[in-house]
């Protein structure tokens, strides 16, 4: 047992190799393209190396440009969750805040988040406020889709335990529902995660002055890939790490579920 | 004082859905401590029974009352172990246990110690800290009823429980049950479809209609215990069932 998923780990640090080896083999050693459109890997880390010191030519550092996005994006996530689970929540398992609140859910719902930028820059001009607003709609909506689907899966026959034991309509959400719909909403805040983070960076593109997706736009302007590249690693790579941590918070609150692997 | 004895009493109960009448007019009563089955052809009515039992659904005629109250499930302890498998994935056997209790805002200190008991008789102490889904479905099965014993109901319905289960496990589940209600005085009403099971398990059965369902007759089984589903008397009350029960 042990020895197979240690092949297992084997083959997805493979998979990350290969991609860095055929990445190289184009283009510094093939040289398919030329490095000024497409730099190797061996370029791009060392402009990581000295992003992570050097504010030229975009004026931050590579750590100060993650910290404004992660700031913004986190900041508008939290927000969605707070807001959007208890929400969701509530509509599924009260009628009346269904009715109430649903008409304007569902018409904001199909407007992607990046298409309140505008809107938000002239509500809130270019500062952090606009994009915290823009993030927060991206991550609300996931939030509250998923957890209404996750208590409408409440089972009848959970319901008919709980209510021929006297349980309150309190004690039912709580300890019936809830617990049902908790794999769907911490799916839900994971989904609202990534989107607050693909959000932030196409936000930043369009109006800032510092953020990673300022950096790949600035980086863009002066013709230099090797920063955009640098820019799209720290994306992934941070987003890749957001997911990961999420996935443990959910192995340890979610439970009696089978897991393979 | 006859009537000090009667903990459930069903009077003149009838259920419509609509235009369709599925119960009619059914009155009987059952004392503290009995186990009584109830049998009757497929698709009598006979979980709707037990749902207008529990206050699950509103009467359209007729009224339940339980100690000569009208039955509330917030005041009188009822439990019910349904068709479905009802034990909680998120819970493990231990919490599953306990849910009862602890909807029943139980003392914790309390809830610990019926639920150590509960699960030491039906031996599943071993396996208080598994989840559902590690279990076998005899297992689960026991879970459940570890579950509506441990809130020591007056009265404990049971629809159909072991209907998927295998002959052996029922025979094994059967005594479990027997033995519990020996030793706790729950009264059981029992539901099933099977002629044998209602004939080894029950003091009273009582035999259904076809819809609008109504009793044919209430029969009293005085068979000794412990009993065999293989001896001519066994066999004899079997026969006199499987007669009243005949729609074909």
């Amino acid at each position: 047992m042990k020895k197979k998923n240690d092949n297992v780990w084997m083959l997805s640090i493979v998979s990350i190799v290969g991609f860095i080896a055929i990445w190289w083999l184009c283009c510094d050693v093939l040289k398919l393209t030329s490095s000024a459109t497409l730099p190797g890997p061996v370029t791009v880390a060392k402009t990581f190396v000295k992003k992570l010191s050097s504010t030229a030519p975009d004026g931050a550092t590579l750590p100060a440009h993650i910290f404004s996005s992660l700031q913004i994006a986190l900041g508008g996530w939290m927000m969605g969750v707070v807001i959007g689970t208890p929400l969701g929540i509530f509509m599924a398992w009260y009628k009346k805040v269904d009715l109430f609140v649903r008409p304007v859910f569902d018409l904001l719902r199909p407007v992607p988040g990046l298409a309140w930028i505008p809107l938000m820059i002239i509500l809130f001009g270019i500062g952090i406020t606009p994009k915290i607003a823009t993030v927060f709609l991206s991550a609300f909506v996931p939030c509250v889709l998923n957890s209404y689907t996750g208590i409408r899966q409440t089972k009848d026959v959970h319901m008919w335990v709980g209510q021929t034991f006297g349980a309150s309509d309190t004690q039912m959400l709580w300890h019936i529902a809830v617990p049902t719909a908790l794999p769907l909403i911490i799916t839900g805040i994971r989904v609202a995660l990534g989107a607050s983070w693909t959000c932030i960076v196409a936000a930043e593109m369009l109006a800032s002055t510092k953020g990673l997706g300022y950096m790949i736009q600035q980086a863009r302007g002066i013709y230099r890939p090797d920063i955009i590249i640098c820019g799209m690693i720290a994306i992934g790579g941070i987003g890749a790490i957001f997911s990961g941590i999420l996935s443990l918070i959910e192995n340890k609150i979610v439970k009696g579920v089978r897991r393979d692997g | 004082m006859e009537n000090k004895d009667i903990i459930l009493h069903v009077d003149h109960m009838t259920k419509s859905f609509g235009d369709l009448k599925v119960l009619n007019d059914i009155s009987f009563d059952v004392h503290r401590g009995e186990f009584l089955c109830i049998v009757g052809p497929t698709g009598c009515g006979k979980t709707t029974f037990l749902n207008c039992i529990t206050g699950l659904y509103n009467l359209t005629e007729g009224q339940i009352l339980v100690n000569g109250e009208p039955v509330d499930t917030k005041k009188h302890n009822i439990a019910y172990i349904f068709q479905e498998y009802s034990t909680m994935s998120w819970l493990t056997v231990e919490e599953n246990v306990a849910f009862g209790l602890k909807m029943k805002r139980k003392p914790a200190d309390e809830i610990k110690r019926e639920v150590a008991e509960v699960l030491e008789m039906v031996g599943l102490t071993k396996f208080k800290d598994y989840y559902p889904v590690e279990l076998s479905t005899s297992m689960l099965q026991r879970v459940v009823i570890a579950r509506a014993f441990a809130v020591k109901p007056d009265i404990l319905l049971m629809d159909e429980p072991y209907g998927q289960l295998d002959v052996e496990l029922r025979f094994r589940l059967e005594d479990e049950l027997l033995k519990l209600w020996e030793k706790l005085g729950t009264t059981v009403i029992f539901i099933t479809h099977n002629i044998e099971e209602a004939v080894y398990l029950s003091e009273n059965i009582l035999v259904l209609t076809n819809k609008p369902t109504s009793i044919k007759e209430k029969l009293e089984n005085t068979l000794p215990r412990p009993r065999s589903v293989v001896t001519p008397d066994f066999i004899d009350v079997r026969n006199q069932v499987t007669e009243l029960i005949k729609w074909w």
